[in-house]
């Protein structure tokens, strides 16, 4: 093989490398969540519903979960939690209610981000039913009571006996997708609205 | 006389370490802010972690006072003027398993007690109280988190001073206008979140810095033994004011925290009656401006600039801007919300009614914009509640 | 390395090149701007390095100045950001990056028996890509809004939603570099794999190829990386997407991840080909050879392995789980093993050596001392519940500049003087290079020591302005850095008096104890040189 044919065999096989390694450096991103959704490192939650069934309860522990509600720059609304810290049985379904108002005069479409700490009892957060998992319309003036369902798993290690939820509204009417033509199911009428 | 003369060489490379090693001890006995040194600090843990430093740092010096020496001695007796012939050897299998295995056992030395003051450090558990630490462009707010108690907590630096018009103070640049106060000897609980980008929530004295991610939440503690007043500062660059948002945590033995608690939530409820008495209240064009005024220059000059015209390209003009001059209900909106997507952030919490209703009417009159428009509380407030 | 230079054949390049009409040295500036030459790509990178040295110098030159006092004197903070930014940029990316890339060029074919890379047009575009990426750069400096303001690790969201329009630019740019540092990579790897004179095995090659082959292989490993990350910055800016933003499902943690999975192995390519260097330097001034030239291969390897397990210890405080920090820590910790063994192995070169100490070797004394410094203190920061009390303090700084200016620079200054008579022919002026040496050890510790106290006593980095207890340190650090920034020009004026060829003839040897191929052809260096390979017993 002659000197240039054997320099760009290697040429190609190296820019292969480097290719990869491109594909690779995004590839992290799902990476990085799966590796995420596995030890709950960044504390996120799931994004979908998990399924209640044959959890067994343990009535010999009790865990604290404690709610934050937040709201991002730019996002108007009025947002609190109803109750700000729950004691549970682990594998006991709980139903806690969040408030919240658009006192803007537009109507304005909102994405919850939860976060947990500590991390790795996000993994053990399973919520059966949960507004974060949609964007959630809401009418300029109206406001809604949204209800988050979860059991936290009894392989909770038992070292964690509080954690804390922390839910950021950001507002995301300017991505929203076309299925805020339907009203938000848990808004109290807009009538009720204000004061 | 070959001895003599390595012992020498040691002796000398030794003695800057001497030397600094008592500068080191020198200060931690004098228990003041040391200018060359970590500080034990106030907690249990800030003390392990300031004697874990101590013991890495005496091992450091000791490898380099070792290696830097037979380098140094060598340097003097294998020189070529001095006669020196070079030997022959490159190699030499029991001093290279040697140089390989002891500093891996060195590290297993280290390894052992920072693995331990990391996990008493990273438990959180079993927390007396809980604040809720949120960091923003350029600022903190705490919240007590079994309380109404929450507030923003700013630099109290005059601006003069950083110009050098005025003479600068002791605690320059490290001071607030409200700082976070925790008792002693409970477990303080801290949850560190941003409203924009990443910051960092740091007291040396506690030994706690924790990064402050949008979005996300974060948790430390600490449980100061001490009463006192600890000074920390942002400890991630977080745009153009990272180095003017301190972090002052003042520490009171419990029964002066309580009553400090209850004197705080009494001034909530005060407020917030004030707010109500507000709504009806006429402040006069007078009046409006000059409290506009002072709240532009604390609140929003830093970005918008005392003469409105923002910063070409990264904060729009004030002066001439439509909001101003035309959309009252918008620029109402915008100071009370912020605009997501960018750095304007919401004041809602931060600035009263009649702060926002002053500084609002201050933009739309002043620099020229002469709108002549009046805003007052109450008109906040409709804004704010969607009426 | 064995006695493994005995050339049996030598090039003919001795005596044949004057009337040989390959050696028609083209003149102007078409020369320069169309070589194809490894010795002239390398003269135009070291000269390029140079140049962005004095430039990210000036611009450190702003930050010290405005650091002089407590207050601001001179700059505004948003302004002082783009500088600390920039700063970084340049030293990384324009300075030490094509400095070593430069040495590769101008030693690698030598070394082994080449006649040049093995892609040489490839080799051109690499150089001639990078004046244009920071032509790029520094004119975002002149936008309104100013140029990148935050800082070269550029995190997200700062650097998507709370940046100015200049991100475009440096995106763009670091594209560009990029690319050509990947282009050039490829050319060196190929280059060794498939040119090594007969007879130069692989236990054979000189350490600066050795350490430069590896770090190729880092480069192509981790510089798509950064592409990739800093693509995301873009999108995410400009097009929507979500990476790094909380509120469509993103994680600004996770530009941290894979930034720092490109940034960890980054500062090791920034070291190696020190090594190297310092690996050629040492034997010869000992007149000995290199003590455990085996183990300095496999230190050299572990270290590049160990650099892609460790990128989170940059981010302790970032709030990761307990376990993660723990294997961080150690595997941190475990990398200061074949660093270690390392340094000893030069000691031991010198152990019973006959030594003198010309400029190369003061350079490399210097290293090996202060590069220490540096590499002790990063065993400090490895140690996580310590490093919550450093991280991105002063302490930090101190760290990266002791390890990148008194040890990538200096072994760049190092290897500048040892093969500078080679390239010129002539020995370069020894007074101005004593006074450069002093001049620089002195005011480069005066300058970046004392940042360890301002770090611990709690100054934090990135800061314009500081709180009084750190006033007297900075004044001290900021005058070093003055002194340091002058000494440089002693430099200069000593390389444009190289460049001149004033001096005295060398031999083809230069120095006694010298041993490697290089030095078996004359001095200057013929513009071809091993047109017909040697063959190395």
């Amino acid at each position: 093989m002659s000197q240039a044919n054997a320099n760009n065999k290697m040429v190609l096989k190296l820019v292969a490398i480097v290719i990869g390694m491109f594909g690779f450096g995004f590839a992290l991103v799902p990476l990085y969540d799966v590796f995420c959704d596995v030890t709950g490192i960044n504390g996120k939650t799931e994004n979908s519903a998990a399924v209640y069934q044959s959890v067994e309860i343990d009535e010999s522990r009790e865990v604290t979960v404690e709610f934050i509600t937040r709201t991002n720059t730019g996002m108007p609304w009025e947002f609190r939690a109803e109750t700000q810290r729950v004691k549970v049985h682990p594998g006991e379904l709980n139903t806690v209610s969040f408030y919240v108002r658009n006192p803007a005069s537009s109507n304005i479409v909102a994405q919850a981000i939860p976060s947990v700490s500590p991390g790795t009892a996000a993994l053990y957060l399973n919520k059966t039913e949960c507004f974060c998992f949609n964007q959630q319309p809401l009418d300029a003036g109206s406001e809604a009571y949204m209800p988050m369902q979860f059991y936290v798993d009894p392989q909770l290690p038992k070292e964690i006996t509080y954690f804390t939820l922390q839910y950021t509204l950001y507002d995301v009417t300017a991505r929203a997708s076309d299925l805020t033509t339907k009203p938000n199911p848990f808004m109290v009428s807009g009538a009720e609205s204000g004061k | 006389m070959k001895q003599l003369t390595n012992v020498i060489a040691k002796g000398a490379a030794a003695f800057p370490f001497l030397l600094f090693s008592h500068f080191l001890y020198a200060q931690e006995a004098a228990e003041e802010v040391s200018s060359l040194n970590l500080r034990r600090g106030a907690t249990d843990i800030s003390g392990q972690v300031y004697d874990l430093h101590m013991l890495m740092f005496f091992i450091c010096v000791g490898i380099a006072v070792v290696v830097f020496g037979v380098m140094f001695a060598s340097m003097y007796l294998h020189r070529k003027s001095r006669g020196a012939k070079p030997a022959n050897f490159h190699e030499n299998v029991k001093v290279e398993i040697a140089w390989t295995v002891v500093p891996f056992l060195i590290l297993i030395f280290m390894a052992v007690p920072a693995a331990n003051t990391l996990i008493a450090m990273e438990d959180v558990s079993e927390a007396d109280m809980t604040v809720l630490v949120t960091g923003s462009q350029w600022k903190w707010h705490y919240k007590y988190m079994d309380s109404d108690v929450e507030y923003y907590s700013l630099l109290a630096t005059q601006r003069e001073q950083i110009e050098n018009k005025f003479e600068k103070t002791d605690n320059y640049l490290l001071e607030v206008d409200r700082p976070l106060v925790i008792p002693t000897g409970q477990k303080v609980r801290f949850l560190i979140t941003s409203d924009d980008v990443i910051h960092s929530w740091w007291v040396p004295d506690f030994a706690v810095k924790k990064d402050a991610n949008p979005g996300f939440i974060n948790e430390a503690w600490a449980k100061v033994n001490e009463p006192g007043i600890y000074r920390g500062q942002c400890a991630e660059l977080c745009g153009k004011d990272h180095g003017y948002m301190p972090v002052v945590v003042i520490a009171k033995e419990p029964a002066a925290f309580e009553a400090w608690m209850s004197e705080q939530e009494d001034i909530v409820r005060q407020a917030k009656e004030e707010e109500q008495r507000l709504l009806s209240m006429n402040m006069s064009m007078d009046e409006l401006m000059k409290e506009g005024e002072r709240v532009y220059n604390a609140t929003c000059a830093a970005c918008h600039m005392p003469n409105g015209e923002g910063l070409p390209g990264v904060f729009p003009a004030l002066k001439g801007s439509k909001l101003a001059l035309e959309d009252q209900k918008g620029h109402i909106e915008i100071v009370l919300h912020g605009k997501s997507g960018t750095a304007m952030q919401a004041f809602n919490k931060m600035l009263s009614l009649k702060e926002i209703a002053a500084v609002v009417t201050y933009e739309r009159n002043a620099w020229g914009n002469n709108t002549g428009d009046m805003v007052q509380a109450k008109d906040v407030n409709d804004v704010a509640m969607g009426n | 390395m064995s006695k493994a230079t005995e050339v049996i054949s030598p090039d003919s390049s001795v005596h044949h090149d004057e009337h040989d009409h390959h050696d028609h040295i083209p003149k102007g500036i078409t020369r320069w701007l169309f070589t194809t030459n490894h010795k002239d790509i390398g003269t135009l990178y070291l000269w390029f390095a140079f140049i962005m040295f004095l430039v990210g110098g000036a611009m450190a030159m702003v930050i010290r100045a405005e650091l002089f006092q407590p207050g601001l004197q001179i700059v505004e903070p948003n302004f002082f950001n783009q500088m600390t930014t920039v700063h970084g940029l340049i030293m990384v990316f324009g300075a030490v990056m094509p400095a070593f890339t430069g040495l590769a060029n101008w030693l690698v074919p030598m070394m082994i028996g080449a006649p040049d890379m093995a892609l040489p047009r490839m080799n051109n575009w690499s150089f001639w890509i990078l004046p244009g990426a920071f032509l790029i750069l520094l004119s975002s400096l002149f936008m309104e809004g100013g140029g990148p303001a935050f800082g070269w690790t550029f995190y997200a969201p700062l650097s998507t939603t709370y940046s100015g329009d200049s991100t475009a630019l440096f995106v763009f740019s670091v594209h560009i570099m990029g690319i050509s540092s990947i282009m050039g990579a490829i050319n060196v790897i190929v280059t060794i794999f498939n040119m090594r004179a007969p007879g130069m095995t692989w236990m054979k090659m000189p350490l600066f190829v050795w350490t430069w082959l590896i770090t190729a292989f880092l480069l192509i490993a981790v510089m798509p990386v950064l592409a990739g990350a800093v693509t995301m910055v873009l999108t995410d800016k400009f097009f929507g997407t979500s990476f790094f933003d909380a509120a469509g499902g993103g994680d600004p943690v996770m530009f941290q991840h894979i930034f720092w999975f490109f940034g960890h192995p980054e500062v090791y390519i920034m070291i190696l080909p020190a090594f190297g260097i310092i690996s050629q330097i040492v034997p010869t001034f000992s007149r000995k050879k290199l003590f455990g030239y085996a183990s300095m291969v496999y230190a050299t390897a572990s270290i590049a392995l160990l650099s892609f397990v460790v990128w989170a210890h940059h981010m302790f405080t970032t709030g990761m789980p307990v376990y993660m920090e723990m294997f961080f820590m150690f595997a941190t910790m475990l990398i200061s093993v074949p660093t270690g063994v390392k340094v000893f192995n030069w000691v031991a070169t010198m152990w019973r050596g006959s030594l003198t100490f010309e400029m190369p070797m003061m350079f490399a004394i210097a290293f090996i001392v202060l590069f220490t410094i540096g590499g002790l203190s990063g065993l400090m920061l490895a140690i996580t519940p310590v490093d919550f009390q450093y991280h991105d303090t002063y302490f930090v700084v101190a760290h990266f500049h002791y390890v990148l200016v008194t040890g990538a620079v200096f072994s760049i200054m190092a290897a500048v003087y040892y093969w500078l008579p080679k390239w010129t022919g002539k020995m370069y002026d020894t007074a101005l290079a004593k006074w450069h040496f002093w001049c620089s050890l002195v005011s480069v510790n005066v300058l970046f020591f004392p940042m360890h106290f301002v770090g611990l006593a709690g100054m934090p980095r990135r800061i314009p302005d500081y709180a009084l207890q750190f006033a007297d340190f900075n004044k001290w650090i900021s005058l070093g850095g003055f002194a340091f920034g002058l000494s440089q020009l002693i430099f200069l004026a000593l390389l444009i008096k190289a460049c001149r060829k004033q001096g005295e003839p060398v031999s083809a040897q230069v120095w006694d104890g010298a041993e490697g191929l290089e030095w078996e052809i004359p001095s200057p260096a013929p513009y071809h040189t091993f047109d017909t390979p040697p063959v190395v017993k």
